[in-house]
């Protein structure tokens, strides 16, 4: 096992550093210039050409790359020009945030989606087939902040049940001490249950934006996985040997169906961590979404290099995860590796 | 757990019936609804199964006998449903029960094993629990004794070192093991009957053997009634008491072994027996009577020249092990992986030659490296080492990469094991066989011309293709058309030697007759020399002049087909000869 990790992670590292270099080189030829932008409208030529000396932008490429390098490899990932943070401490808080948000989401869209999708593939034809691809198919057209908006409209200011969608606590708490920055669990680990309660209330309604999202590439996967197991000559041994269908669905047929369903969830969990922009705004969540587009907007690009790189490090860590996952499913993908 | 109904209060009431009837099936009549409307796969089958007693259900693809048996079990899928007619097993009324009852009969008083056993078992978990899952589902173990149970009853399959293999997974095991997995998971709990649906097609025929008796072992000694169900007469001869014939849906002719394979009454019957290979018969003899085809020539030796077309000298190749005895594999099943393990011998010098106009057959179960062998003829994978000579050329020489490109490789050409994998889904019956023609015959600019379709309905015609199917993608046509076109496809280049993979292992016997047949009129009149690989020797003999016996990647018998089969030398070949079964005739 131990063997398999390193070796994938052997594998990451030409990627990654293919990744430093594309940021650097994308984030200098994007248009904009930030000396520019930063020196404000009114600035003269001069305190534009002191603002870039400051920079380092008018020293050539390659000096940049290996400046930008050396600094990557102290930890060091830049300051934000906008907020003047360090970019390292800005993502440190940003991504749990985010994460948190997405794993809530895809964990909920899960709970429903796979039982739904099982349902559907045993039963199907049937109403409950149909209910899934009717559910599924509005989940998927409706825009996240058309859901977003119309969730706090419906629970926030009609029905008054959710709180304020104004970031991950109400200004009445204060965050807990930071171990894993999800809120939830760091409030659990300081027994404060007050703030966990409080902390939930504000993920509720964006976690079930992204969810109804989120449940139809995994419904649908589900379901074609089971009918495609389901046909499977196994599958009429079990049922031979008189095996109960809960036995034949569950043991049999769904541990086999996993394996895509893994596989699509860490697409869509990368999907959605990126892609849940439209998600932090409508609920002014701190996450790291918006923060990268603001910077982009800005030719801030030290935020934006840090925001790609993040991404492909959990990127990597990701399919990690998975390839584990699919070895404890799947005996034979363990024995290939 | 269990329902209403007791069934073993209602089998000890029928054991009391003085005839002994196990299972009785009245006038059944199975309906499929299909796109195309309501099918009819079983019409008015009628068949009385005692006690003890083996019945062997035979017929072709489509005659309806698996789903006779299927339905017997209630486990057709949900578009197939009873018509008509009655099902009773033990007393009980099979077509009219619950779920929940049938459930309970199901793996406990009726099971079945199937074709294929390595996809008929769960991939992902192991072996033991495959068989404990049914053992604990009909309360014949208790989770605490469950594990002594199963290795008990894979002691009773003979599975050496049952206390590894409980671990194991499908893959892990030989298909001969997978299938001895299979029957321990249907005589798991001891049931009365017995539905074997195929059970060793695409087994060796040596592994074969050891199945059937194994089956026929354990169930005799149980009391059990057994139904076979097989497309090969020879199997049911050697193993059934009563043999039932089927074609299309219904049956033509029950009748005890002996009598039905001496004397067969229906046509039908008459034409099965006469289409599969047996001893002491020539290639015509397969074909209904009247319909010769090659029956003149009365033995496949017909003249052949003494120039050698083909030689292969101490040909070599070398696999570096994989998978097999993984590190990880090899730490849970506790064997040390040897460093020499790390390079397998697939094919370990052998040298045979194939004559102008020759048929060569290269036999040997499935491992022994025949299709390597022929695979590095076709130049399709480089050797590790050896010579190959085509008519005075090195073609061994030239790297598998450019085979394609080279002049030579328009010489030889190949016809593929399965019809329906090896023509492209989306070409039509026409385009496939102008492929070859289109690519190195030249005829690249007349795409469409006039000369291309000419040259294509000539070929149609060679192998017995109506015209009017040409236009049919491979879905629309039968697995024998889809053989032909695989043969056009091959023939079109007149090359001077093809290469046979198992042409006609994936088909019925009456249609392996033609094509064995129209394949032996082929050569004749285009003057080709055969490699034909294969594991079935009676098919071999009646084609080939020459037979190459391959176990382990070396040659260990070669001779003419007659020398090979009358008087083999060697203890595998005579092992080999041995396994096949045959109708008593």
């Amino acid at each position: 096992m131990l063997k398999l990790i390193g070796s994938r992670l052997a594998t990451a590292i030409p990627s990654l550093i293919g990744v430093v270099i594309v940021t650097f080189l994308l984030t200098r030829v994007l248009p904009g210039d930030t000396a520019a932008y930063f020196a404000g409208p009114a600035a003269t030529p001069q305190a534009i050409a002191e603002i870039r000396t400051k920079l380092g932008l008018d020293k050539p490429l390659p000096t940049q790359f290996v400046d930008y390098v050396s600094a990557l490899s102290k930890g060091d990932l830049g300051t934000s020009l906008s907020t003047g943070q360090s970019v390292a401490h800005e993502i440190a808080t940003r991504l749990p945030a985010s994460a948190e948000l997405t794993l809530c989401g895809l964990i909920f869209a899960l709970l429903i989606a796979v039982p739904f999708g099982i349902a559907a593939a045993v039963k199907q034809g049937s109403w409950i087939d149909h209910a899934c691809r009717l559910i599924t198919t509005a989940g998927v057209s409706l825009p996240v902040f058309f859901t977003g908006l119309l969730l706090v409209y419906l629970f926030y200011f009609r029905l008054g049940w959710a709180p304020a969608p104004l970031g991950r606590l109400d200004v009445f708490f204060s965050a807990p001490e930071t171990v894993t920055g999800f809120y939830l669990i760091d409030s659990l680990l300081a027994g404060d249950l007050e703030t966990f309660r409080a902390a939930a209330a504000q993920l509720v309604v964006p976690t079930l934006t992204l969810a109804i999202f989120a449940l139809a590439p995994i419904a649908r996967i589900t379901r074609a996985s089971m009918l495609h197991v389901l046909s499977s000559e196994f599958i009429r041994t079990a049922r031979a040997s008189g095996l109960t269908s809960k036995t034949v669905i569950l043991t049999y047929a769904f541990r086999n169906a996993m394996l895509p369903v893994v596989t699509t969830l860490g697409m869509v969990f990368s999907f959605l961590l990126g892609a849940n922009v439209l998600v932090e705004k409508v609920f002014a969540w701190p996450g790291i979404g918006s923060y990268a587009v603001e910077a982009l907007i800005t030719s801030d690009f030290a935020p934006v290099q840090g925001f790609v790189l993040a991404m492909a490090i959990l990127y990597v860590a990701l399919n990690l995860i998975i390839d584990l996952a699919y070895g404890i499913i799947d005996p034979r993908a363990r024995s290939e590796a | 757990m269990h329902g209403v109904v007791d069934p073993a209060s209602a089998i000890l009431a029928s054991a009391e019936q003085p005839h002994g009837k196990l299972l009785e099936v009245r006038d059944l009549t199975v309906e499929f609804a299909t796109r195309r409307g309501i099918v009819r796969a079983v019409e008015k089958v009628n068949l009385t199964l005692a006690k003890g007693e083996t019945l062997g259900i035979v017929g072709e693809s489509g005659s309806g006998k698996s789903v006779t048996s299927y339905t017997v079990m209630r486990i057709l899928d949900r578009a197939g449903r009873i018509a008509e007619g009655a099902i009773s097993f033990s007393g009980i009324d099979v077509a009219h029960a619950s779920e929940r009852e049938m459930r309970d009969l199901r793996g406990r008083e009726m099971s079945m094993i199937f074709q294929n056993p390595r996809a008929a078992l769960n991939p992902i978990r192991k072996v033991g629990h495959q068989i404990g899952d049914v053992l604990l589902q009909h309360v014949q173990a208790e989770p605490r004794n469950v594990k002594e149970k199963v290795i008990d009853i894979l002691n009773q399959v003979r599975i050496a070192r049952p206390e590894e293999r409980y671990h194991a997974y499908p893959f892990e095991l030989s298909g001969g093991m997978c299938q001895r997995i299979v029957i321990a998971l249907a005589l798991a709990c001891r049931p009365q009957l017995l539905i074997a649906d195929e059970p060793t097609t695409g087994l060796d025929v040596t592994t074969q053997k050891a199945v059937m008796e194994l089956v026929t072992e354990l169930t005799r000694a149980r009391g059990m009634s057994t139904v076979l169900i097989t497309h090969d007469l020879g199997l049911a001869a050697t193993y059934c008491d009563t043999v039932m014939v089927m074609e299309k849906g219904k049956v033509v002719e029950t009748a005890p072994a002996e009598q039905i394979f001496r004397n067969p009454q229906h046509p039908y019957t008459r034409k099965l027996m006469r289409a599969t290979p047996r001893p002491g018969i020539v290639l015509g003899d397969l074909l209904p009577e009247g319909e010769g085809g090659v029956a003149a020539h009365s033995a496949p030796a017909v003249a052949t020249s003494d120039v050698p077309l083909l030689k292969v000298e101490n040909l070599i190749k070398e696999y570096p092990r994989q998978g097999a005895p993984s590190p990880l594999f090899a730490k849970f099943t506790g064997k040390a992986v040897d460093p020499k393990d790390a390079i397998f011998r697939a094919v370990d010098g052998i040298s045979f030659e194939v004559k102008k106009g020759e048929s060569v057959g290269l036999v040997g179960e499935s491992g022994c490296g025949k299709s390597t062998t022929s695979t590095i003829v076709m130049r399709l994978i480089d050797p590790t080492a050896g010579r190959i000579t085509f008519d005075g050329q090195d073609i061994g020489a030239i790297p598998a990469r450019s085979f394609a490109h080279h002049p030579i490789r328009r010489r030889i050409q190949m016809v593929f094991q399965d019809p329906t994998e090896s023509l492209n889904p989306r070409y039509t019956a026409a385009r496939a066989i102008a492929d070859p023609l289109l690519r190195m015959g030249g005829m690249g600019g007349l795409r469409g011309g006039a000369a291309l379709d000419d040259k294509v309905e000539e070929l149609a015609r060679m192998v017995g293709l109506p015209a009017d199917l040409l236009d049919r993608f491979p879905h629309q046509l039968s697995g024998g058309q889809k053989a032909r076109v695989g043969i056009a496809r091959a023939i079109a280049l007149k090359p001077d030697l093809v290469i046979l993979d198992e042409p006609t292992a994936a088909l019925d016997v009456s249609v392996q007759a033609v094509v064995l047949n129209l394949l032996e009129e082929l050569k004749q009149t285009l003057g080709m020399s055969y490699l034909f690989v294969s594991h079935d020797l009676h098919v071999v003999r009646l084609l080939c002049d020459r037979v190459i016996v391959m176990r382990q990647g070396r040659v260990v018998e070669e001779g003419t087909s007659q020398e090979v089969l009358e008087a083999p030398k060697d203890a595998y070949t005579r092992e080999l000869i041995a396994a096949i079964p045959h109708p008593p005739v």
